[in-house]
């Protein structure tokens, strides 16, 4: 059942093909993994969506299972975590795997956001395409962050109170806001319980806007690493096997390095104050979020403006959903684009710094270097790439991707 | 281009003095120097000896402050003591409970209790040690940065008011009441010394030195955090093994499959 596309399959199962003639899921399935025409030429950064897809799928399974187990009551959820740990049979295990998965799914996915920014995959016609991916990464963060809060740590605690202090920047309304989210006029139990509630429903959110993303990616097909239409069978392969099994590899050697973490260093990611239960009278003296947040940290931290901090932070995010229309390069590809790929690893580097900035307090040197490195953040995207697509003169490129393919053999 | 490299190279100065930085604004209060763990890298195991002589220490000192309520005393046979052995070493410990007209007793405790607490309540707690209660000791090695070593380093750390210079006394504002840790951050640390030599007998033989009692209570209380940490580590060898098996056959299997396209 090679064949590309045009043939409606045919099930020799009449069981399958009495299903599929009224509900075509096998169809479906044999159309979109099987024989899905896909570019020829992916490179290993392709592996990181079906990653992605993995691990949300892991932290949604053992998410499910620490759910039986857990209790959301200020004076009771930390002690359910540690009997997790002590008492539940493998519960070790399950929160190891929950807590490091949370890590290492946005290890994919910013591997994936950069791979999507390095090869212009958000260019037309994949804006929302894209858009839905920073739908995704946005819900992820909210997803993480009341997570972290169920532990009901010092860093759980105080993580939150930052966060959802936050709110009360906003003109007038802002203090109702804040005491609208804690469901009182501090954290406490009614915060605890909506966190919980918040926390096993957005995962389930996550992957109808996933299913989204999927749907609207296989409209147009992936991007590829030379940013060429695929232009006729020559340039493409089927689906499957071809990238079920380099996926398939590529999944099996990320879980490798993922089970590294939580067998070897399971709370080598995480802070050690997390295992002092939540106490609202001390406060601790570094409040610092998990690390995939630090980025982000930084740029609030970096005005010395309240509103002003959180509109950076807000900000930041929100120049991700006008990229597609902010770049001005008709090309796609790095390869291609001399300029910009110098540029696009400095954005990487400007993240690692504002990462580091949001891992050390606010004081010294650090200050100035995460002000520059937020500037440096805001000036790539509103300014150098309006501009660089315009000056910019791109390399020649190849007629097709079997062109750029067979080219790379020979030379 | 060459523009590119300087400026990242600057960055990489940047991050590297950083680094520096973070050590010295940490505070004045020292480094916990790396001790060798029996429980360290991904083969360690716990030195049973070491920690059983540790749980000696937590029950004939610690205790009488520090709770470690996660435990059971059923936990113990974890340790290598037997049953027998641990229905011995709890056989003076009595438990609150209620009886059956819901009245408070006290009663010998089981296998099954939770570790005996030294003080009915937080409250209690606080009030017996001068307002700040002593932390629950079940994952204070987790609890802290440094862990064990930290731990250790803390417990040996303390320096007698009569050997502090006057400069130190005037910089931290130390009285003859206070107990000064080099390690402790703002060094003043509620906790008097706990351990000295000869502060137990231990029930094995080994002589009772300070650096050993130290360290045997930091392996017990390392045991206490993460019992199940033996489990952990053999099982991801397994883990890992199969997995790297896996990734072999999975690559061998993909550069077939995709021969003819090369």
């Amino acid at each position: 059942m090679a064949s590309s596309h045009g043939t409606p399959p045919v099930f020799n199962n009449k069981v399958i093909a009495w299903i599929d003639h009224r509900l075509p899921i096998f169809s479906y399935i044999e159309k979109e993994y099987h024989t899905f025409p896909t570019p020829r030429n992916f490179n290993y950064f392709w592996n990181f969506g079906a990653i992605a897809t993995v691990m949300l799928v892991l932290m949604i399974a053992t998410g499910v299972v620490l759910a039986t187990n857990y209790t959301p009551h200020v004076l009771m959820a930390f002690d359910s975590v540690e009997r997790i740990d002590r008492d539940v049979p493998q519960g070790w295990l399950i929160r190891d795997m929950h807590m490091n998965g949370a890590s290492f799914f946005f290890i994919a996915v910013y591997v994936h956001i950069f791979r999507g920014m390095y090869y212009g995959s958000y260019k037309a016609p994949r804006e929302l395409l894209w858009i839905l991916g920073v739908v995704i990464f946005l819900l992820m963060m909210a997803t993480a962050f009341m997570g972290y809060v169920l532990p009901w740590g010092q860093m759980s605690f105080w993580g939150a109170t930052v966060i959802t202090s936050l709110f009360s920047a906003i003109p007038v309304v802002g203090d109702s806001i804040t005491t609208w989210l804690w469901g009182g006029f501090s954290i406490g139990n009614p915060t605890l319980n909506r966190f919980y509630a918040l926390h096993y429903l957005l995962p389930f959110v996550i992957v109808a806007v996933v299913a989204l993303h999927v749907v609207a990616l296989h409209v147009h097909g992936s991007n590829n690493p030379t940013g060429i239409d695929p232009k006729g069978p020559q340039d493409t392969v089927p689906f499957h096997p071809y990238y079920t099994m380099k996926d398939g590899f590529g999944v099996v050697v990320f879980l490798i390095v993922y089970s590294a973490v939580v067998f070897f260093a399971p709370d080598y990611l995480g802070d050690a104050a997390n295992y002092i239960p939540a106490d609202p009278l001390v406060t601790p003296t570094h409040i610092v979020p998990e690390w995939y947040f630090l980025p982000f940290y930084a740029i609030l931290r970096a005005v010395p403006d309240k509103l002003g901090g959180v509109i950076a932070m807000f900000g930041a995010i929100a120049v991700l959903f006008i990229l597609p229309w902010l770049d001005t390069s008709r090309v796609r590809s790095s390869t291609y684009r001399p300029i910009y790929k110098w540029f696009m690893l400095i954005l990487v580097a400007d993240v690692v710094v504002l990462g580091l900035c949001g891992a050390n307090p606010p004081a010294g040197f650090w200050i100035p270097l995460s002000q520059v490195a937020t500037l440096y953040y805001f000036f790539h995207f509103l300014i150098l790439l309006p501009i660089l697509g315009k000056i910019e003169r791109p390399l020649p490129m190849p007629p097709s991707i079997a062109d750029a393919v067979l080219k790379k053999k020979a030379g | 281009m060459r523009k590119l490299i300087v400026s990242g190279a600057i960055a990489l100065a940047a991050l590297v003095a950083g680094t520096g930085a973070v050590v010295l604004a940490a505070g004045t209060e020292a480094h916990p120097k790396h001790q060798h763990w029996h429980f360290q890298g991904p083969f360690g195991t716990y030195d049973r000896a070491a920690a059983q002589r540790g749980y000696q220490i937590y029950a004939e000192v610690c205790s009488a402050c520090h709770s470690l309520s996660l435990l059971a005393y059923r936990n113990l046979m974890e340790l290598g003591f037997t049953e027998n052995q641990v229905k011995g070493l709890i056989k003076d410990i009595v438990v609150p409970d209620l009886n059956d007209d819901g009245a408070p007793i006290e009663r010998p405790a089981r296998l099954s209790d939770s570790f005996r607490k030294p003080f009915p309540n937080a409250a209690a707690a606080a009030a017996a040690n001068n307002g700040k209660a002593p932390p629950d000791l079940s994952v204070i090695v987790k609890a802290r940065e440094g862990g064990a070593d930290y731990l250790y380093a803390l417990l040996t750390g303390y320096v007698p008011f009569e050997k502090l210079t006057p400069a130190q006394v005037k910089e931290f504002a130390v009285t003859k009441d206070d107990n000064f840790n080099i390690y402790f951050p703002g060094h003043k640390i509620a906790m008097a010394a706990p351990l000295a030599d000869d502060k137990v007998t231990y029930t094995d033989g080994t002589k009772a030195t300070l650096d050993r009692e130290a360290a045997d209570v930091t392996e017990f209380l390392a045991w206490a955090s993460e019992p199940w940490m033996e489990d952990r580590k053999r099982t991801g060898v397994r883990v890992i093994l199969f997995l790297l098996a896996l990734a072999g056959l999975m690559y061998a299997v993909k550069r077939q499959v995709w021969a003819d396209k090369h």
